[in-house]
């Protein structure tokens, strides 16, 4: 488990945050600019002092401002990647890659050379140096140089906000590999629904230095009452297992967690038990009393309304559904809501239009 | 109008001429170049002179080395008042110098002072006890009084004993710096530094013997530029008088 | 006419003093201009103003206070003796302590802006790579910061070899200790040695200039930071 109390002053801005987040898997700390992520992520890599913190990781507590203690940031176990690479350009990308891995003892190296690089696919780019490198590669050897310290704790800060589409889309597989790689916690500022959607397990909302919400990502970007639902890309994730392929069809079935509800969406092959974690925006939800219709609509699940709550333009309204035990949303105008009469505790049938397969 | 006018302006004129000669026959400036060892004299002298005569004294303090270099570039001295005789001679022999106007205004004193009191006795032992760190002198190739305190040195036999102490100032004001500072515990310095109407003025010294080292001649001449400049003559003519030679002999210096 | 051994040994006392100071005020300058280029205290402004009055002040008002300071009533002056040292007027050690304040300015200004033009986030990114403050400063800011450390050099050496105010207020002229080469020329000329002058002079010229090519053709361009 991650503790983090922090409370920190500049001029015009103040961090005052109280949380816990899980010691493993991927945490996004998610906000607007100016919201505090990045001082949040600095503090706990110690290279910002709050002025009261307390910051645990797992067994290891870095911070007490009680008892004073500060562990120094090289002290500090963990591995920290910059928004811009910020590789030493005095050196080659194979002294950059080493020169954390040389400063852990031996016995300490849980990763290694190879694997960081075979990971982060830059094993022919280790004679040149950083001014020769493009954006999407000079981040991507900045995350293996943060790797190769064998950190108890990454933190990435807004890793791909540099990059352009393109990069962007380069990278993304990588940091999914390292998700489900290696077993290092990370924390990961981001502004970008996205990114968070498609690597975090669990959430923190920031907004103006304060935390709104903490929580796994499937509950927390379903919530109505945060501003993750407003916009109009509002949704929710789902992380299903597969559990059968139609070859005929092309279609892929995906079990929901704890249930046995399937949605099916039309993919590649892929082996039966396989994880594999889904968007599903609101605006592609619809609602029906039955089930009876025929329609092209490829997946329709039972599910019971849980509230509602008013979208991002005065027509629609956002109705929070459960699909047992897995949340959905879904933006429907306020005339059908009337006409449905929509309320609390109504059991209905959900049409999931699109399916976005986030791997 | 016109005919009186031009009956009256020659008078005018006339008178303002006169004015203008009246007023620089009164009042001439004469740039000197002075020794130093001559600086606290010649500030004397220099008030009087202006009261005397009307004429001002513009002077300049230096190494006498430094100002033959000078001169003989082109500085704008009109007249030089060295530490030695042999810069005049030089300055003559290349035609410089007004022939003639060279003549002895002071013969120079050494003196083997100390900043502390009684530490220097009155007939200079302290020099050859050897117990000090520092020996003060002028540099003998560019100062006459540094050339005499090497003579002395000599004579006395000390020269090799003393050679690894000896410190060289630039000049002879240079020379008592480092004296007066501390820094040398003794040294030798013109006697008109440290002298004034019959009394050493702070410290300790002992008045070397004329008999100890070549006489120090100091001579002065009228240099090129100050050729037709009437301050300069009335100058020399000063020096030359009784009140100038009081001022200079109660500095310590012979005539 | 060529150099004598006099002038020689003036030549190589130069070379040794600006040798030393240079390599004492690299040591002694670097933490000085790590502090100015990092801290935020109030002090900057005062320790900056400071460092820089070599830069406005003439030579000789340098010479004069040392002069005081370092003889027997001065502070210095007073350490040292008490110290067992007696006074460093006329010594080669109180010319290098003139030569080290005069020539500071030329040391710490240059270190100082290649420091901050380091930047924070390099010594950041060797904090998270588990380099101590020591490490950093070896493995990162020093390697950044070479050309400034060249420039200071350079500038350093080049700017004592032509110390010649401070020297005259305190060597006292004294052969193979204080005599440098400034001094011997200004000598050279005050007694109408002229010709040994331009020998001395014209040396000394030629062998700045080929120090200085050298050096400044070693200079590589630095390298980028992305």
């Amino acid at each position: 488990m991650i503790q983090m109390r922090l409370k920190l002053r500049y001029s015009g801005f103040a961090l005052d945050v109280d949380l816990q987040v899980p010691g493993r898997g991927v945490t996004a700390l998610y906000g607007h600019s100016g919201s505090g992520k990045t001082t949040c992520l600095r503090c706990i890599a110690g290279l910002e002092r709050a002025e009261q913190g307390f910051v645990q990781v797992n067994d290891e507590v870095w911070q007490d401002s009680d008892n004073r203690i500060f562990v120094a940031p090289h002290k500090r176990a963990l591995g920290y990647v910059f928004q811009e690479a910020s590789l030493f350009p005095h050196l080659s990308v194979l002294a950059n890659l080493a020169f954390g891995l040389k400063r852990i003892p031996k016995p300490q190296r849980r990763v290694d050379m190879a694997h960081a690089t075979e990971l982060l696919g830059i094993g022919h780019l280790l004679d040149r140096h950083p001014q020769h490198l493009s954006g999407g590669e000079r981040q991507r050897v900045g995350i293996a140089r943060a790797l190769l310290t064998s950190p108890k704790l990454l933190l990435m800060d807004e890793p791909l906000a540099a990059l352009d589409a393109q990069r962007k889309g380069e990278i993304l597989p990588y940091l999914q590999r390292l998700h489900d790689e290696l077993d290092i916690p990370v924390l990961y500022v981001s502004h970008s629904q996205d990114e968070v959607a498609r690597l975090a397990d669990h959430i923190v909302l920031l907004s103006n230095g304060k935390a709104l919400a903490s929580g796994p990502i499937g509950q927390t970007l379903a919530r109505l009452d945060l501003p993750l639902a407003m916009g109009d890309d509002a949704g929710v994730v789902i992380e299903g297992r597969v559990s059968a392929y139609d070859a005929d069809y092309q279609l892929l079935s995906l079990q929901l967690p704890d249930t046995t509800l399937n949605i099916r969406v039309p993919h590649t092959p892929l082996d039966a038990g396989q994880a594999l974690r889904c968007k599903v925006q609101a605006r592609d939800v619809s609602l029906s009393l039955d089930n009876t219709g025929q329609s092209s609509i490829l997946n329709r699940l039972p599910v019971t309304v849980v509230s509602e709550m008013s979208a991002d333009n005065a027509a629609h309204v956002l109705i929070r559904l459960d699909a047992a035990g897995t949340p959905l949303l879904a933006r429907i105008t306020r005339y059908s809501r009337d006409q449905l009469n929509i309320h609390p505790g109504q059991p209905l049938w959900a049409q999931i239009k699109a399916v976005a397969v986030l791997a | 109008m016109t005919i009186r006018a031009s009956r009256f302006a020659p008078t005018c004129l006339a008178s303002l001429l006169a004015v203008f000669a009246f007023g620089s026959a009164q009042a001439d400036e004469v740039q000197v170049a002075v020794a130093a060892n001559f600086t606290a004299p010649i500030q004397a002298i220099a008030a009087d002179f202006e009261k005397d005569t009307g004429h001002k004294l513009v002077a300049s303090f230096g190494a006498t080395g430094q100002f033959y270099t000078q001169i003989k570039n082109g500085a704008p001295f009109e007249v030089f008042l060295s530490a030695d005789d042999s810069t005049p001679k030089k300055l003559e022999a290349e035609g410089d110098s007004v022939k003639g106007s060279r003549f002895t205004y002071a013969v120079g004193t050494l003196a083997l002072w100390s900043a502390k009191e009684g530490y220097v006795d009155a007939k200079g032992d302290v020099l050859k006890k050897n117990e000090y760190q520092h020996l003060s002198i002028a540099n003998p190739k560019a100062a006459p009084y540094g050339l005499a305190a090497t003579q002395v040195l000599a004579r006395e036999g000390l020269t090799d004993k003393v050679k690894d102490k000896i410190v060289e100032g630039q000049n002879i004001s240079q020379a008592y710096q480092f004296v007066s500072t501390g820094n040398a515990e003794l040294g030798f310095v013109a006697l008109s530094q440290i002298y004034k109407d019959g009394k050493i003025t702070s410290g300790s010294a002992w008045i070397v013997p004329a008999s100890l080292h070549d006489p120090i001649k100091q001579d002065a001449v009228i240099l090129n530029k100050g050729k037709d400049n009437p301050a300069a003559k009335a100058l020399v003519d000063y020096l030359k008088g009784p009140k100038a030679a009081a001022v200079i002999k109660s500095y310590g210096y012979e005539i | 006419m060529s150099l004598s051994s006099a002038d020689l040994s003036a030549i190589w006392l130069t070379l040794k003093l600006a040798s030393l100071t240079t390599v004492i005020l690299l040591i002694v300058g670097t933490p000085i201009a790590l502090w100015l280029s990092r801290t935020r205290s109030w002090l900057r402004g005062p320790v900056g103003a400071i460092v820089a009055l070599p830069l406005v002040l003439p030579p000789t008002v340098i010479g004069f206070y040392l002069l005081l300071a370092l003889g027997p009533h001065g502070y210095l002056g007073q350490l040292t003796q008490s110290l067992g040292l007696g006074t460093l007027t006329f010594s080669f050690a109180g010319l290098v302590i003139g030569s080290v304040l005069y020539s500071m300015p030329f040391v710490v200004q240059p270190l100082q802006n290649a420091f901050s033009s380091i930047g924070t986030r390099p010594l950041e990114v060797a904090a998270t790579l588990r380099a101590n403050p020591w490490d950093t400063f070896f493995s990162v800011i020093l390697p950044l910061a070479r050309p400034g450390f060249i420039t200071a050099a350079i500038l350093g050496f080049a700017h004592t070899v032509g110390e010649f105010g401070v020297v005259l207020m305190i060597g006292g002229n004294i052969p193979e200790k204080t005599r440098v080469v400034s001094v011997q020329i200004y000598d050279h000329v005050e007694a109408m040695e002229y010709a040994q002058a331009h020998w001395l002079a014209g040396a000394m010229l030629v062998f700045s200039f080929v120090v200085l090519l050298a050096l400044y053709s070693s200079r590589k361009t630095k390298a980028g930071w992305s």
